[in-house]
C-alpha cells in the first residue's frame, strides 16, 4: 500500500514536471478553463440564490391581485368591485391598492409611487426608497417636487427612508398618502389600481380566482404562486441570452480543450515509448495522462468556483450588474444571500472535470500500447 | 549478484567531479506542493459551503424583514429592472407588453434578455382566463 | 546467463515488404563480460539487442535468462528451473524484466526533454514505488559518480553530448540492473569521449555488470576491456565469435 502511494506520488511528480515544461499551453488552458467555470458557476450561483431569495421574500406578497382589463390592457379597477369580491365565499378581505409609476425627468428614472394601506403617512410627507435617495441625493427633511397630472408642481417633504435591507423590493418606492396620490395623478376616488384579496383557505385560491373571473369577467386574477413562478423564470438562466453566451464559451472551450488535450504530438508519443522501454507499464503511462487531465481540470474547477462565489456573494455579482441594470438608472444595492446547492456544484464538477480528463486519457490509451522497441530506432 | 556502482563514493569522471549544489538537493517535491494546493483547494471549497450556510443563517432574519416590508406594503415584485413597467413589475404586466406577445420574443430592453415571460403566459392555470 | 536458441525476427510478415532482420541466431552470453555485437549498419544488431532486452518478442526461437538475473520479480515461482524462458511471458512481466534486469543506453539516448537531469535519472525507479528519499539519494550518488552533480537541476537539452551520454548511463544504472545494453553508444561521441565511455564500461564490469554493446566503432570493439566480439551480418552470426 505504501509502495502504491509512493508510486502514484512519483508518477504525479513526473506529471507535474511534464505539465510545467509546457507552461504556455497549460497556463492558457488553465485560464480559459477557469474562466468558463467561473462564468458558468457565477450564473448558476446568482440565479439559484436570487430564485431562492425571491421565493422567500415574495412569501409576503398578496395571495391574489385582481386587475381590471380594458381592451386587453390593464385599467384602473372600480372600487365597487370590492363589494362583489368580498361577497364571494371564502374571501376574508379585499382591499384596494393604489400604486403607479412616475418618471422623473431630472435623473431619467422611473419611480413606483404607492399609497400604502397599512402604513400611515403624514399629510404632505413622503417616504422614499434608498435608491431614490441615492440617485437624487436627497435625505430626510429635503423636499421632492413632482409634476402632477395638471401640469402643476406638487412638493412633498421627505419624512424618512425605507430600510436599506429591503432595497431589493423598495429601492424605487415612494410612499405617499392616499389623498396625495389621487391628487398627484388626478386619479378618481371611485377607482383603484388593483385589488388584493386574501382567502380563508389557500387551497380554495384557484376556485375563488375562477369565481372572481366569472362574476367580474373584465378582471384578471393573479395568484401568489404565479408571482413566485414569474421570478423562477426571471432567474432561469437557461432561458435568457446568458445561456447563448455560455454555450458559445463552452463550445469554444470544448474545441480548444480537445485540441490541446487530445492531440498527442510525435514528441509525446516518443516519450511514452521511452517510458515503456525503461520499464513503465501501460497503466503507469495512462496514470500520467489521468493525473495531467485531473490536475488541470480540478484546479480550474476549484479556482473558477471560488472566484464565482466571491464574485456573486461578496461583490454582488458586479460583472452581471450591467446586464441586470440594463438601461435602468435606479438599481437596488443589495447583497445576495448565498443559497448554494451542493447538487448543482456537483453537476458542474462532472460537466467540467470529467470530460476534460477523459479527453486527455483516451488518445494516450492508444499511444500507451506502442511497442517499446520503437524507441530503439528513429 | 553484482555490487552497486552507486555505493562507491569515488567519482568515475574525475575531470569535472563537482558535487550537487545544495539548492538542487533541497527542492520540495512537486507532488507535495501539488497535494498541499489540492488540500487547500478542498479546504476552501469546504469553507465556501460553510460560509454559505453560516451567512444564510445570519441573513434569515434580514430576509424575514424584507418579507415583512413586502407584506405590509402588499408588494408583488422585486425592484431589479426599473427601465419599464413590465420589467419593474413583470408579474403584474399586461398580457401585451412588449416581449410578452410571444413567450420567446426578444425584447427591446436589455433586461428582456434576462427576464422571461411571466408565469401566466407560460402556463395558464386551469380555466381562469 | 543469456541463451538464444534459433531466434528469428521478421518484420511485416506475410506482406510484400516482408523482411527477416534476424535469421536463426544461436548465442550464449556469459555473465560479467563485455560483449560487443559488431557489424555493418542494417545487419540486425539493434533488433538483436531489443530481443535480448525483452523489448520485442522473436518471431520464433527461445530466449532464456538465468533465474538469478531476474531479481525478485513477481511472476517467479519457487519451483522454476534455473533458467527462465522469457519469450512467452506476458507483456506485464516483460516490463518488469526491462525495469529490473536491463539498463538501456539507446543510440538516440532518448532522454526526456524539458525535464531535469535528476528526474530523467529517477524515471526508471518511479514504477517501483520505493521511498522517494532512498531513490533520490541513489540518483544523486549516480550524478556525483558521473561528475554531473552540478547539472542535476539542468534540463537535459542544455547538456553537452558527453554529459547527455553520462546521464543516459546513469539512468540505465538507476535500478541497479545486472545487465547493461548499449546500442551504438559512441555514434555521437568524439574519440576522447568514446574512450571515456569505454572506461566507464570497464568500471561497470569491475562491479560485476554484464554488458552487451552493439557497435561498428573500432574504438569500441578493439578496446582491451572487451571480452568477446560477435560479428553480425545479414541477421546471422559469423562463426562462433572471438
Ligand atoms: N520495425 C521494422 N520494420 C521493418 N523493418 C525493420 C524494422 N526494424 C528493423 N528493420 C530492418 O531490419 C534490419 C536490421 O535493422 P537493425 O537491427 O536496426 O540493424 P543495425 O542496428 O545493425 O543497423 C534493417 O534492414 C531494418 O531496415
Ligand atoms: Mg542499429
Amino acid at each position: 500500500m505504501t509502495s502504491w502511494i509512493e508510486k502514484q506520488r512519483s508518477i504525479l511528480d513526473y506529471t507535474l514536471s511534464s505539465l510545467i515544461r509546457r507552461k504556455g499551453k497549460n497556463i492558457s488552458l488553465f485560464i480559459v478553463y477557469t474562466l468558463v467555470v467561473f462564468i458558468l458557476a457565477s450564473a448558476m450561483f446568482f440565479t439559484e440564490a436570487m430564485k431562492r431569495e425571491a421565493s422567500l421574500i415574495l412569501k409576503g406578497a398578496p395571495e391574489m391581485v385582481v386587475q381590471r382589463l380594458l381592451m386587453g390592457r390593464y385599467d384602473p379597477i372600480p372600487l365597487d368591485y370590492l363589494q362583489k369580491i368580498r361577497g364571494i365565499r371564502g374571501v376574508i378581505s379585499a382591499d384596494a391598492r393604489l400604486w403607479g409609476y412616475y418618471y422623473d425627468p431630472a435623473v431619467g428614472a422611473n419611480y413606483t409611487v404607492m399609497a400604502p394601506r397599512n402604513q400611515s403617512i403624514a399629510q404632505g410627507k413622503i417616504i422614499i426608497g434608498k435608491g431614490i435617495a441615492r440617485v437624487r441625493m436627497i435625505n430626510k427633511g429635503d423636499i421632492l417636487s413632482f409634476h402632477a397630472y395638471d401640469g402643476q408642481v406638487r412638493s412633498f417633504t421627505i419624512d424618512g427612508e425605507l430600510p436599506a435591507a429591503s432595497e431589493l423590493v423598495s429601492a424605487d418606492l415612494i410612499l405617499i398618502t392616499e389623498a396625495g396620490f389621487r391628487d398627484l395623478f388626478g386619479f378618481p376616488a371611485s377607482h383603484a389600481t388593483d385589488i388584493v384579496v386574501s382567502v380563508r383557505n389557500p387551497q380554495e385560491l384557484l376556485t375563488i380566482a375562477r369565481k372572481i373571473s366569472e362574476q367580474l369577467p373584465d378582471t384578471r386574477p393573479i395568484i401568489r404562486d404565479e408571482i413566485v413562478r414569474t421570478y423562477d423564470s426571471v432567474f432561469d438562466w437557461r432561458g435568457g441570452m446568458v445561456i447563448v453566451l455560455i454555450m458559445m464559451a463552452l463550445l469554444a472551450f470544448v474545441i480548444f480543450a480537445w485540441e490541446k488535450a487530445s492531440g498527442l504530438s510525435a514528441e509525446e508519443k516518443r516519450e511514452i515509448g521511452i517510458l515503456k522501454a525503461i520499464g513503465w507499464e501501460t497503466s503507469d503511462v495512462i496514470a500520467v495522462k489521468t493525473y495531467e487531465g485531473s490536475v488541470v481540470s480540478f484546479f480550474s474547477f476549484a479556482f473558477g468556483i471560488l472566484l464565482a462565489y466571491g464574485h456573486v456573494f461578496f461583490s454582488s455579482a458586479f460583472l452581471f450588474a450591467p446586464a441586470l441594470k440594463g438601461w435602468s438608472v435606479l438599481y437596488p444595492d443589495f447583497r445576495i444571500t448565498p443559497f448554494i446547492d451542493p447538487h448543482q456544484v456537483g453537476i458542474l464538477f462532472f460537466l467540467t472535470v470529467v470530460p476534460y480528463t477523459v479527453a486527455t486519457i483516451v488518445p494516450s490509451w492508444r499511444a500507451a500500447i506502442v511497442d517499446p522497441d520503437s524507441v530503439m530506432r528513429s | 549478484m553484482p555490487t552497486s556502482p552507486g555505493r562507491s563514493s569515488k567519482p568515475l569522471i574525475s575531470h569535472r567531479s563537482r558535487k550537487m549544489t545544495g539548492k538542487a538537493r533541497l527542492t520540495v517535491r512537486k507532488s507535495s506542493l501539488c497535494l498541499v494546493i489540492f488540500g487547500t483547494a478542498l479546504l476552501m471549497l469546504g469553507a465556501m459551503f460553510f460560509h454559505a450556510t453560516y451567512q444564510r443563517q445570519a441573513d434569515t432574519p434580514l430576509i424575514g424583514r424584507v418579507a415583512g416590508v413586502v407584506k405590509t406594503l402588499a408588494l408583488t415584485d422585486l425592484c431589479l429592472f426599473t427601465e419599464a413597467r413590465y420589467t419593474r413589475h413583470p408579474s403584474q404586466a399586461d398580457l401585451f407588453s412588449a416581449f410578452q406577445d410571444h413567450p420567446m420574443a426578444l425584447e427591446h430592453f436589455p433586461a428582456g434578455s434576462i427576464v422571461g415571460p411571466p408565469a401566466t403566459l407560460r402556463k395558464l392555470h386551469d380555466k381562469l382566463d | 546467463m543469456i541463451r538464444l536458441l534459433n531466434v528469428r525476427k521478421g518484420f511485416n510478415l506475410g506482406r510484400t515488404n516482408e523482411f527477416i532482420a534476424v535469421g536463426g541466431v544461436d548465442l550464449s552470453l556469459e555473465g560479467n563480460r563485455i560483449t560487443v555485437l559488431k557489424g555493418p549498419s542494417g545487419s540486425g544488431k539493434t533488433t538483436l539487442l531489443s530481443l535480448i532486452g525483452c523489448m520485442s518478442r522473436p518471431t520464433s526461437g527461445r530466449i532464456s535468462l538465468l533465474r538469478n538475473l531476474l531479481g525478485n520479480n513477481g511472476f517467479l515461482k519457487d519451483g522454476d528451473t534455473p533458467e527462465v524462458e522469457v519469450t512467452s511471458l506476458p507483456e506485464r512481466f516483460l516490463t518488469e524484466i526491462r525495469r529490473q534486469t536491463f539498463g538501456f543506453i539507446f543510440q538516440q539516448l532518448n532522454l526526456i526533454k524539458g525535464v531535469t537531469v535528476l528526474e530523467n535519472i529517477l524515471l526508471p525507479a518511479y514504477p517501483l514505488g520505493k521511498k522517494h528519499g532512498v531513490v533520490k539519494k541513489r540518483a544523486e550518488e549516480l550524478l556525483d559518480m558521473f561528475g554531473l552533480g552540478d547539472r542535476a537541476a539542468a534540463r537535459v537539452e542544455w547538456l553537452s553530448g558527453g554529459e547527455a551520454q553520462r546521464v543516459a548511463i546513469a539512468r540505465a544504472l538507476m535500478n541497479d540492473p545486472p545487465i547493461i545494453i548499449a546500442d551504438e553508444p559512441t555514434a555521437h561521441l568524439d574519440s576522447k569521449l568514446s574512450r571515456e565511455f569505454m572506461d566507464i564500461i570497464a568500471h561497470l564490469k569491475g562491479q560485476g555488470k554484464t554488458i552487451i554493446i552493439a557497435s561498428h566503432d573500432p574504438l569500441v570493439f578493439e578496446a582491451p576491456v572487451v571480452d568477446r566480439v560477435i560479428a553480425v551480418r545479414d541477421g546471422m552470426i559469423d562463426g562462433a565469435g572471438a
